[in-house]
């Protein structure tokens, strides 16, 4: 059986930077899979812009951003193979592929970058009430019908959750001649960008409905209508607010979870919040060798983080490959009052490439003239400060790694919110 | 004039369909949707009970007994899957555990072996039974099957030995003839020498258009959640609450597919196409199932239905031709356990209908239909095999289930084959798992459209009016416009 030095599964923004990196870190026995026909992933049907600014310093389409690390995996010919599912992985690091040339096949790998991304949450999920008329379609589906393939999948449509795909939608079919509704959002604030609240839904004057949720959906062929309702602290519809709307479509865009299937046949730790494998400093996970990477891990708000997170654990694919020991027994970090995750779960402060530590957070609720306080062990070693927090935006921190001076133990991040006057 | 006339595809109008194929007769069967068994059939717990509980001496009791001991051969002839899993009935409290003896009684009249198990015993069966769980009652010979599988895997064996099929056509009047009827639809018009009438909710429309009115048929509904198959195994056997006089309840099981299935409510309803779920009749689901099991991962639900029950004002099925109407036989009041029934139901039709026409066997009838490849279920040289064989074996379209292109192309192209992206669903399964289609589904459209040699805009997710897209965009018009304009 072929062994190669790494095999990256998924050929989006994730698994293009981390196969860039390994090649230029010296690794040059590569092979990215990828399950569609063209390698970039979900960014070939994000044809908006406001991407790149922190990665390239300009603002690029999806396409384009994908396209830069598609051309870099071409000049370096990286070898790549399209059209082909990954079936099962094993903690061996065995790989079970197939597409319609090869056949089926089981491959190989010294090591293996997870790089899948995520999905997302569907009307089965959140047992959206009343009939299950066509129409009743994820953001992201109605966005490759409509940029990939040219369809509108309603002229008159309402969107249900404010994450960022629901509201770059909501101005796309605008501008594709469509009459968005509204936007509702269970939740009291947006789970979506600030950026895009203001681009995508202020800018074309479409509502957006706080504290509200679709309470039932009619129709028997095509969706024809829906009853929007405000809904109570614990999220339980009020009665005495239904409106009514008249509408051929309902975009739902209520979140997104990372696709794990394949990393837990593999044995990895999925933690429970992130629904993201366990990784450490360098986004290994608990099996040595696997590392993860983009938004299989966590789900981002921006690509740039993930082609830097990305690189990250393709520098860790290498380090792995020479042969390089981890001599600490490691640092766990946890998400103390008012943050939702921490990302790494584990630091090897010996590991730490650099003069920081790099922590990604989310926050549980929307915090203003907060701090984020940083505690080892119970005693606090940094913070930061913040005039504004949300769950929507996540939060990048750099922690110097000399105040991290102990072999294993706890580090807590919390929020703490200025006392209101 | 045709011979017979079957008007339903369900499981019942289904078993009937195959078992008059087996006779050299003419017969048409109409079906008012754009798939067969698209109601009843395709919603409801998939439990072929052991027919332990239905009341001694009525057709439920008869015809459950039956039909549950045909079951295993007809899925074998078929191909189709029958798990025969057992049940576990669950007393929680005293009154409960008293209610299992009487059942216990029950079952020695209908001739179904039962046994009831201790609290420990039942527990080391099923850790995840509530911790209330005093004692349960076994029966062995529950099975669970996929009951639109069967009813499909049955009109594509009916087909193939001469059956005809008619979607889309949805009767509107039926009109006595000197010999037989005639079945106006919304479309056309047929006549027959006997018309079979088993159109579920709606078998009492049909019955009051040539016969007088003696039954009355109130939908049911029932709704459920559907959990991914990470957590299918949580129990291993059909879970039933003790019955009360509202039905058997909500129960917990799981499927031939390896989800995990927790439903039904219990409400009757005016609307018969009233399918929708709702906020409180889920929440009634969560609140019983949790009284027979316990930590069922409700994040897990990757899907929530409701299915109507076709339950008739005389509470027991109705078997036989309407007393002012010779020859038009009623199949009505197929509430549960009418999955279970449906294959004695079917011979009891024949009979009927042998007391109005000859039959004579059909030399040439096969009783066989092969499954469709699932690739999933392959072992490694298989897989390697059929790729060889088949590249479209080779592609997979729907990853949660692992289903390849191979496997819809075939459903599409049978008997009875599937013409929309349900009809797909239903049949191989791409979209049934936990993204729900999200990924596969522009792959199925793409597959329809070229199996079927229409346009991406005419593929249809179910009915007539249903299609995916409602509009091309800008882009692909103009693009339309330049082809047409070079004369393409």
């Amino acid at each position: 059986m072929r062994e190669y030095d790494t095999i990256i599964i998924g050929g989006g923004p994730a698994g293009l930077a981390a196969a860039v990196e390994i090649y230029n870190e010296g690794v040059t026995d590569i092979l990215i899979l990828e399950r569609d026909i063209q390698l970039g992933g979900i960014l070939q049907q994000c044809i908006h812009n406001g991407f790149g600014l922190h990665e390239f310093k300009e603002e690029l389409t999806g396409p384009e951003y994908a396209q830069r690390f598609i051309d870099k995996v071409e000049e370096l010919k990286i070898p790549y193979k399209i059209n082909t599912m990954v079936l099962d992985i094993t903690k061996e690091k065995e790989i079970h592929i197939m597409n319609s040339e090869d056949g089926y096949q089981i491959l190989k790998a010294k090591t293996i970058v997870l790089a899948m991304g995520c999905r997302e949450r569907t009307a089965g999920a959140i047992s959206l009430p009343g009939t299950r008329p066509v129409g009743i379609i994820t953001a992201g589906t109605a966005q490759y019908y409509l940029n990939m393939k040219g369809y509108l999948v309603g002229k008159k449509v309402f969107i249900l959750g404010s994450g960022d795909i629901g509201l770059i939608m909501a101005r796309r079919m605008t501008l594709e001649g469509a009459t968005v509704l509204g936007v509702a959002e269970i939740l009291p604030y947006s789970g979506g960008l600030t950026r895009n609240i203001v681009q995508c839904l202020h800018d074309f004057d479409i509502p957006l409905y706080l504290s509200h949720t679709v309470a039932k959906v009619k129709g028997k062929d095509r969706v024809e209508g829906l009853t929007l309702m405000e809904v109570d602290e614990n999220r339980k519809p009020i009665k005495g607010t239904e409106q009514e709307f008249e509408v051929d479509a309902l975009l739902l865009s209520v979140g997104l979870i990372p696709d794990n299937e394949l990393s837990e046949s593999a044995d990895i730790d999925i933690h429970r919040r992130t629904n993201g494998p366990i990784v450490n400093e360098k986004m290994e996970t608990n099996v040595e060798g696997i590392f993860a990477c983009g938004n299989v891990l966590h789900v981002h708000d921006l690509v740039d983080f993930v082609s830097a997170e990305s690189r990250r654990a393709g520098r860790g694919v290498v380090r792995y490959l020479n042969g390089e020991k981890t001599l600490s027994k490691g640092v766990e970090t946890v998400n103390g009052q008012g943050v939702s995750y921490v990302v790494p779960q584990k630091l090897h402060v010996d590991q730490i490439e650099g003069k920081f530590a790099e922590v990604f957070l989310r926050t549980t609720d929307v915090y203003h003239d907060a701090k984020i306080v940083i505690k080892l062990d119970g005693k606090e070693i940094k913070t930061f400060k913040r005039p504004h927090l949300a769950p929507a935006e996540m939060e990048h921190l750099k922690i110097n790694k000399e105040l991290i001076d102990i072999d294993y133990g706890q580090l807590s991040v919390e929020v703490v919110e200025k006392e209101a006057n | 004039m045709l011979d017979v006339i079957v008007i339903g595809t369900g499981i019942s109008g289904s078993f009937v369909a195959r078992e008059l194929a087996k006779f050299d007769l003419n017969v048409m069967v109409l079906e008012k949707n754009n798939d067969i068994s698209n109601e009843t059939t395709m919603a409801n717990s998939a439990i072929i009970h052991s027919g332990y509980d239905p009341v001694p001496g009525t057709n439920k009791a008869k015809y459950n007994v039956e039909g549950s001991r045909m079951y295993e051969q007809v899925c074998k002839e078929l191909e189709c899957e029958y798990k025969r899993v057992g049940s576990l009935t669950v007393a929680v409290d005293d009154e409960q555990v008293q209610t299992l003896y009487e059942l216990e009684k029950r079952s020695v009249i209908n001739d179904v072996p039962v046994s009831i198990l201790t609290r420990d015993e039942a527990l080391a069966m099923e850790p995840n039974l509530a911790d209330a769980t005093k004692a349960v009652l076994l029966a062995e010979s529950a099975a669970i099957i996929y009951p639109w599988e069967v009813a499909i895997a049955l009109m594509e064996n009916a087909m193939d030995n001469g059956v005809t099929l008619k979607l889309n056509q949805e009767v509107i009047g039926i009109k006595k003839l000197d010999s037989g009827y005639k079945v106006i639809t919304t479309n056309e018009s047929f006549e027959a020498k006997l018309v079979i009438n088993c159109a579920g909710v709606f078998a009492d429309k049909i019955h009051n258009m040539i016969a007088k009115k003696t039954f009355e048929i109130t939908p049911r509904r029932g709704q459920y959640f559907v959990l991914d198959t990470t957590v299918g195994n949580l129990v291993n056997h059909v879970i039933f609450p003790c019955p009360s006089t509202k039905g058997k309840g909500v129960l917990v099981t799981p499927t031939t597919h390896g989800n995990l299935l927790v439903g039904p409510t219990s409400e009757v309803i005016a609307d018969k196409n009233g399918i929708q779920t709702t906020m409180d009749g889920l929440q009634y689901v969560r609140e019983h199932a949790n009284t027979i099991v316990k930590n069922i991962p409700y994040h897990k639900v990757i899907r929530s239905f409701a299915g109507l029950r076709p339950s008739s004002d005389l509470h027991d099925f109705i078997i036989e031709e309407a007393k002012d109407a010779k020859g038009f036989i009623d199949v009505a009041g197929i509430e549960s356990p009418g999955l279970a029934s449906a294959p004695a139901i079917a011979k009891e039709v024949i009979r009927l209908v042998k007391s109005r026409i000859e039959l004579v066997n059909k030399v040439k009838f096969n009783p066989n239909r092969k499954a469709y490849t699932t690739f999933a279920h392959l072992n490694l040289e298989e897989k390697k095999e059929i790729i060889k064989k088949d590249k479209m074996y080779g592609q997979i379209i729907c990853r949660c289930e692992t289903v390849t292109e191979g496997e819809i192309v075939d459903c599409i192209r049978r008997n009875a084959g599937a013409t929309t992206i349900k009809g797909v669903k239903k049949r191989v399964r791409p979209g049934m798992g936990r993204c729900q289609g999200g990924f596969c589904e522009p792959l199925v459209v793409e597959i329809l459209a070229r199996e079927l040699g229409i346009d991406p805009m005419e593929v249809k997710y179910d009915s007539v009016g249903s299609n995916i897209f409602v509009e091309e965009t800008k882009f692909n018009q103009e693009q339309i416009k330049e082809l047409k304009a070079k004369g393409e």
